[in-house]
């Protein structure tokens, strides 16, 4: 376990040091991602350690955003008067954004599974 | 109780105190959205950051104090972003069969939530500089402040709508894609991660691995194409 670890720091570490070097518009740990991912292709499997490591990070993931969420909340006044408009906004951009996506990939999905057939 | 204030001064400037308090109000959330059975509203993070936010409010306590011991949780978003590649791996085959699909959701979800944005702002009246603001709302936090950066947005001021948009997306999206009869688990996670990012990413691995995938899948591409759109359509209307 303990090496899996040290291998996930690694790997962001390379994608941070990659990031900075190449100097590309990518974040660090997005490098290690694509790191990662190619590692357990050449290997053709993920060892069960880093499945479990993997599944225990990620069930929680929302815990991880807390911090921020927190630091960022304590903006809100920045809102100001403009506050509704600005929610009212937000809100109904962000629902029509997942019905569009939702929509589309089901559309082609449904098309595609008719041509399989 | 002179002996306990002593204890309390002391504590308080142990990150400890924090870390725990990160901790435990997000185990409190998320055994309350258990209890509930996943009630939208009783989401974890939103639930948890009102009671962090209340407890700092009352102790009157800076955030730069707080984060000393948050960040030890902060941190391992890097770590946790490096693991997604797990899941991906695991749901590769899916994937790829699904490519065209997923590149045109893609490609439609991100037209979608940046431009409904700017239209639905312009008709309430938004200043121009709120919206240079907003239009990166849908890509991960870094991304969304560095391209408002760049168009002459106020970063701090978009890295409020992220997180509001992130919230919204995990609270709202499975219920309302539920209403709409969708019951795939890659339709809901690709389309959570797309337009609410990391937030709704982590609502999605709640629902199951698979959504989870998708959503990190989406939320990685969104990013990228977040920043090549926002200055193109801010461009187009006169933004930038």
């Amino acid at each position: 376990m303990i090496g899996l670890i040290a291998l996930v720091l690694g790997l962001q570490l390379a994608g941070e040091l990659a990031a900075r070097l190449l100097q590309l518009p990518v974040p660090g740990p997005v490098i290690g991602m694509l790191l990662l991912f190619a590692a357990l292709a050449l290997r053709g499997g993920t060892p069960d350690g880093l499945s479990r490591l993997a599944n225990g990070l990620l069930s929680h993931l929302a815990l991880l955003f807390v911090p921020a969420g927190v630091g960022v909340i304590s903006y809100i006044a920045l809102l100001a008067e403009a506050w509704l408009p600005i929610t009212l906004t937000l809100l109904a951009s962000t629902l029509i954004g997942i019905v569009a996506t939702a929509f589309t990939l089901r559309l082609v999905e449904r098309v595609r599974q008719r041509e399989s057939d | 109780m002179g002996e306990l204030f002593e204890m309390w001064v002391y504590l308080s400037e142990e990150p400890l105190v924090w870390l725990t308090l990160t901790v435990g109000a997000y185990a409190l959330a998320h055994r309350l959205f258990v209890l509930s059975r996943e009630f939208a509203l009783l989401n974890p993070v939103l639930v948890a950051i009102v009671l962090i936010v209340t407890a700092l409010a009352l102790t009157d306590t800076d955030y730069a104090v707080y984060f000393d011991g948050a960040q030890f949780v902060h941190f391992l978003l890097g770590p946790a972003t490096v693991l997604l590649a797990v899941p991906l791996y695991a749901q590769w085959q899916r994937l790829r069969q699904q490519w065209l699909g997923l590149s045109l959701a893609l490609v439609v979800g991100s037209v979608t939530a940046i431009s409904s944005a700017l239209g639905i702002g312009l008709l309430l009246g938004l200043e121009a500089d709120t919206l240079r603001s907003l239009l990166p709302k849908s890509a991960t936090t870094p991304i969304a402040m560095g391209v408002a950066q760049q168009i002459g947005g106020e970063p701090s001021l978009t890295a409020v709508f992220v997180i509001l948009t992130g919230i919204t997306g995990a609270i709202a999206g499975v219920p309302l894609l539920r209403l709409l009869g969708e019951r795939d688990a890659d339709v809901k996670g690709f389309a959570l991660g797309v337009v609410a990012h990391g937030i709704a990413t982590a609502r999605a691995f709640q629902h199951s691995e698979r959504a989870g995938a998708y959503a990190g899948l989406g939320m990685g591409l969104n990013a990228a194409l977040t920043a090549l759109l926002v200055p193109l359509i801010a461009w187009l209307f006169g933004l930038y």
